[in-house]
């Protein structure tokens, strides 16, 4: 991959990659808050079965987004060993429980392609591209897909 | 030279005082001519600067409420005021002013009003 | 940064308050307020935007200030009665100033046109027709010629200046122009704070001046009044200026002295001579009062000074000059800092709570100084609580007056007569709510203005007055803030509103709703379309929108409406970082706490007898009453109807209408007070769920609202129209 320090397009990108299942999954590390162990969550009633609910993150309230069951796949049986990575998005922090962090890549925006076509139309919303490192394959996440579409006032 | 300002638009305090710090002079502010006679028996001032329009007490009462004190019978006060009519000029002079400025001021006219009435 | 770029950003907020205080005094002269200070207060802050506008140069903004500043002078100066009209005419020229104060705040244009009729409404209320002005100006224009004080700059040659006054320059080229100057002090001069030698040091700044003093005319000692000097001083002034340049020096003197001044040079034998008494217009003054000052009352500011003063002519009540309260003390404090200290203030008080909770579990608060201890400490962070929440609660009544322009702006665009009475504007909402509120409120006093209210004409065929009238008020209650906005219009048609749902195919055709359910028809989304678009520059207003933004903000929204007679809308919101008083309780294993101020009653089920009715609703049969029952655990899904445990607690709740639901839960564990943390920022609305808290054990319990429970029973997986409302 030629790489140009001066395209602007191309600069360098840096991911936080980790496994849901048997997949790798990564998000911009710059939206990554803080990573921290599972603790069990208030759960809110009526909420979609990918809310796991809200735990308190040293005096505020922060949902958990079970990412597994949000893709379409068994719920995590989260235990102190699972993770919960702490997301800040625009308007909103967000904690997404996974089965383990792997890794943090370097990579740059030209190494990123663009998500295949998938039978299963959900997952596809959430991956905004696919990158290979040493031979895994790493499907990179777009978090506004993954946010509960239910509840967010729209004023 | 130390000045004690009275308006009631906190914008214009902020500029007199500004125009005055970049001089050298001290200065202090009131809002209205009640406020202004607390302040004064506070301090010792060699001139006083003051609007016309105000509530409470407006610049002619407060001037001929100053001029009563033995100790500001003959101080320098200057009107700030964005009338020009000649009949206020009149009206500052019988309430007892010395001079008026009108508004918008400009800084330097201000500070030389200021010296020449207090002389120096 | 820049101190005039701070001055004027301080500015623009000075005048966000004069504009306000504006409004203020306009609609209480509306209302029939006849206090001549009021209107004295309208006049100043027309006065005070003009005075700050002009030391920025933000001419469009002085301009018309100027103009609605003269009209004002008039009527304060009792030179000009006002009706009605002229009162709704100011009012829309306050509404123009506003919209010039933030045009040049944000730096976009100006409606000039706009601008330009209604300056031309405003002149022809001026006596003459607005020529006064047209003549006043010219003459302001003469008499600012010369400028207030005299230039730092030395030996003035300012040709320019002469220029003005198509002065004869006839400078001889190399002599320096010699003037002899006459001054001769009247009686007076002392007593405006004029010093002759300061006066004449001032001279000498525009050149070398000699000085001769003629004190010929001097009394002996036993007559000499000290307040008139009669002193005479021969000047000369060597310096290359102009006649302009020296009366200059002796302005502020103007009228208490006699000043001759000619030039000589050496080749001009006849004099220029100027008489600075002989200024145009300038009357004869009146006799100065003797010392001590005169009386007071003589410069009530509604009277013209150039009248006779005598004491005992009539004029308005004359200002006191009592000794006022003093000003309060204010600061100006950066949100954000009170933000953190309102986040703070609230992990004290879930910090406290949690210290509470240790001890308790060690077994230690038996003891009486630690319990003392304990019960002061939290004494202390329930009243720096308070405290803190006082500080960022703020009154509506601002955001209350920009409704008024709203609906005249609203009444006007519809030819309708409305009219806004405010209630309980000192009621006090956390200042970010406030902010937020100001869309909705916005959405619906517009709503009320176009859809609510008919035209006078309709009216009057009903035999209602053809002025509407639209009541907008705020008050507290039960911990909550509750806005109402009352009209006397219509009321909903409800067929007209079913009809259309139905045809949006929002309710199915058949359905048979009751009115309530009716009415909340209009805040399903989708409801109010193109068809539904208004006059009001052409938007549709959806409830929708506007019932979201409220339950963004943990808020409810409800509507009651009669037919013919009108309709009420109601706005409740929590006041944000509360401390609640609750009952915490627990249903299926899951802790969660019911506000306090919503218990009636509790009953263990022993007590209570659960009936099943036809339907297979449950009732509870207490004392004679059925009263519904609401099984918690099902309403939140986390268990199957009918599997109630025996040792269970009913809570008697009642909805805002006061009818009474039994509430099952499992255990009650004990009343607290807890900190209320929002969720609709954080995730969004639950169904039955006000806002969460963290409990001693740091867990987070969800904190119920029982209204929206009440409201959602009994269908909690249907969303259907009915349920979904409200």
């Amino acid at each position: 991959m030629t790489h140009d320090p001066t395209d602007a397009s191309n600069s360098d990108l840096e991911l936080l990659a980790f496994r849901v299942g048997e997949q790798e999954y990564s998000v911009d590390i710059m939206k990554v808050r803080e990573i921290r162990g599972w603790s069990p969550a208030t759960s809110l009633p009526h909420a979609p079965d990918y809310v796991r609910g809200v735990i308190n993150l040293r005096g505020a309230v922060l949902p958990i987004v079970d990412l597994s069951a949000r893709l379409g796949m068994d719920p995590i049986k989260a235990t102190s060993r699972n993770v919960i990575i702490v997301m800040q998005l625009e308007t909103q922090t967000l904690g997404v429980l996974v089965d383990a962090v792997s890794d943090i890549l370097t990579l740059q925006k030209s190494d990123i392609q663009p998500p295949p076509e998938l039978a299963n139309g959900k997952a596809n919303s959430f991956i905004s591209g696919l990158t290979i490192v040493e031979d895994r394959m790493i499907r990179v996440i777009d978090l506004a897909g993954v946010l509960p579409e239910t509840g967010q006032a729209a004023a | 030279m130390n000045v004690l300002a009275v308006d009631d638009s906190r914008t214009i305090r902020n500029m007199v005082t500004l125009a005055l710090t970049q001089a050298g002079i001290t200065s202090q502010v009131a809002e209205d001519g009640v406020h202004g006679l607390e302040v004064l028996s506070q301090m010792a001032p060699d001139a006083i600067i003051t609007d016309i329009n105000m509530p409470r007490m407006d610049g002619f009462e407060f001037i001929q409420e100053v001029r009563k004190q033995d100790a500001y019978q003959g101080i320098p006060i200057l009107v700030l005021t964005t009338e020009s009519a000649q009949d206020m000029k009149l009206r500052a002079r019988q309430a007892g002013a010395t001079g008026w400025i009108v508004k918008p001021f400009d800084p330097a006219k201000l500070v030389g009003a200021l010296r020449m009435v207090t002389g120096g | 940064m820049d101190p005039m770029a701070e001055i004027k950003a301080s500015f623009f907020v000075e005048c966000s308050e004069l504009l306000e205080s504006l409004e203020e005094g306009l609609l209480q002269v509306q209302g029939g307020d006849t206090d001549p200070e009021t209107v004295n207060a309208v006049f100043r802050a027309v006065h005070s935007i003009k005075g700050g506008a002009g030391a920025f140069g933000l001419d469009d903004l002085v301009h018309f200030a100027h103009r609605f500043e003269t009209v004002l002078d008039e009527v304060r100066s009792d030179r000009l009665a006002i009706d009605a009209d002229a009162v709704l005419l100011f009012l829309k020229s306050a509404d123009s100033l506003s919209d010039l104060v933030a045009a040049a705040r944000d730096e976009t244009p100006v409606d000039e046109a706009k601008n330009a009729v209604v300056i031309a409404e405003l002149e022809t209320l001026m006596p003459g027709g607005g020529d006064t002005d047209e003549a006043t100006a010219d003459a302001d224009q003469d008499l600012d010629f010369a400028p207030m004080t005299l230039s730092l700059d030395l030996p003035a040659i300012d040709s320019q200046v002469d220029a003005d006054i198509g002065e004869v320059t006839d400078e001889a080229a190399a002599t320096t122009p010699v003037w002899a100057i006459c001054f001769t002090t009247e009686k007076g001069l002392n007593q405006s704070g004029n010093e002759p030698l300061f006066l004449m040091r001032a001279l000498a700044e525009l050149g070398p001046v000699t000085a001769i003093c003629d004190t010929s005319d001097l009394p002996s000692l036993k007559l000499l009044d000290p307040s008139q000097t009669n002193l005479h001083w021969d000047l000369t002034l060597s310096a290359d200026t102009s006649q302009t340049d020296i009366e200059e020096v002796f302005e502020f003197a103007q009228g208490l002295c006699t000043l001759a001044i000619t030039k000589k040079t050496s080749d001009q034998s006849t004099p220029d001579t100027a008489d600075l008494e002989a200024l145009p217009v300038l009357p004869d003054l009146p006799a100065l009062p003797d010392l001590p000052a005169p009386s007071v009352n003589e410069y009530a500011p509604a009277q013209p000074a150039a009248e006779n003063t005598a004491p005992e002519s009539p004029k308005p009540p004359a200002p006191t000059p009592t000794k006022a309260a003093p000003v309060a003390a204010t600061v100006r404090v950066d949100l954000e800092r009170i933000d953190r200290l309102v986040n703070l203030v609230g992990e004290l008080v879930i910090n406290q709570a949690m210290l509470s909770q240790s001890l308790s579990a060690q077994n230690l608060t038996s003891n009486t100084t630690i319990s003392t201890g304990l019960d002061e400490f939290q004494q202390l962070t329930r009243d720096i609580q308070d405290s803190v929440m006082a500080i960022r609660a703020q009154p509506v009544k601002p955001l209350f007056q920009r409704m008024s322009r709203i609906v005249r702006e609203a009444a006007h665009d519809t030819h309708k007569k409305v009219r806004l009475v405010l209630e309980g504007e000192a009621t006090e909402i956390d200042k970010t709510v406030i902010e937020r509120l100001a869309d909705p409120l916005t959405h619906m006093i517009r709503n009320a203005v176009d859809h609510g209210l008919e035209t006078p004409e309709k009216r009057e065929q009903s035999g209602k007055e053809p002025e509407g009238t639209i009541h907008l008020r705020a008050t507290h209650r039960s911990g909550r803030v509750v806005i109402e906005i009352q009209d006397n219009g219509a009321g909903i048609n409800r067929e007209r509103v079913l009809s259309i749902a139905q045809s949006k195919g929002l309710v199915p055709t058949d359905a048979v709703l009751s009115d309530a359910e009716i009415d909340n028809l209009l805040f399903m989304p989708g409801f109010s379309t193109a068809t539904e678009i208004s006059n009001l520059s052409g938007r549709g207003v959806g409830m929708d929108v506007v019932k979201r933004a409220i339950q963004s903000l943990g808020g409810r929204i409800s509507i009651q409406s009669t037919p013919g007679h009108g309709s009420t809308f109601s706005i409740s919101l929590p006041l944000t970082l509360a401390v609640l008083d609750g009952m915490v309780i627990e249903v299926s294993e899951q802790t969660m706490v019911v506000p306090l101020s919503s218990i009636v009653e509790t009953l263990t089920l022993a007590d209570a007898e659960i009936q099943t009715l036809d339907q297979g609703t449950q009732v509870v049969h207490i004392r004679g009453k059925f009263v519904p029952l609401l099984d918690l655990a099902v309403e939140f899904g986390y268990r199957a109807p009918n599997v109630i445990p025996e040792d269970a607690v009913v809570l008697f709740i009642s909805a805002e209408d006061g009818e009474p639901y039994a509430l099952v839960v499992d255990t009650i564990h004990e009343q607290r007070q807890v900190v209320i943390k929002g969720l609709a920022d954080s995730y969004g609305y639950v169904p039955g769920v006000a806002a969460a808290t963290i409990l001693g054990d740091g867990k987070i319990a969800l904190i119920l609202d029982p209204v929206d429970l009440i409201a959602r029973a009994g269908s909690p997986d249907t969303p259907t129209a009915l349920s979904m409302a409200g």
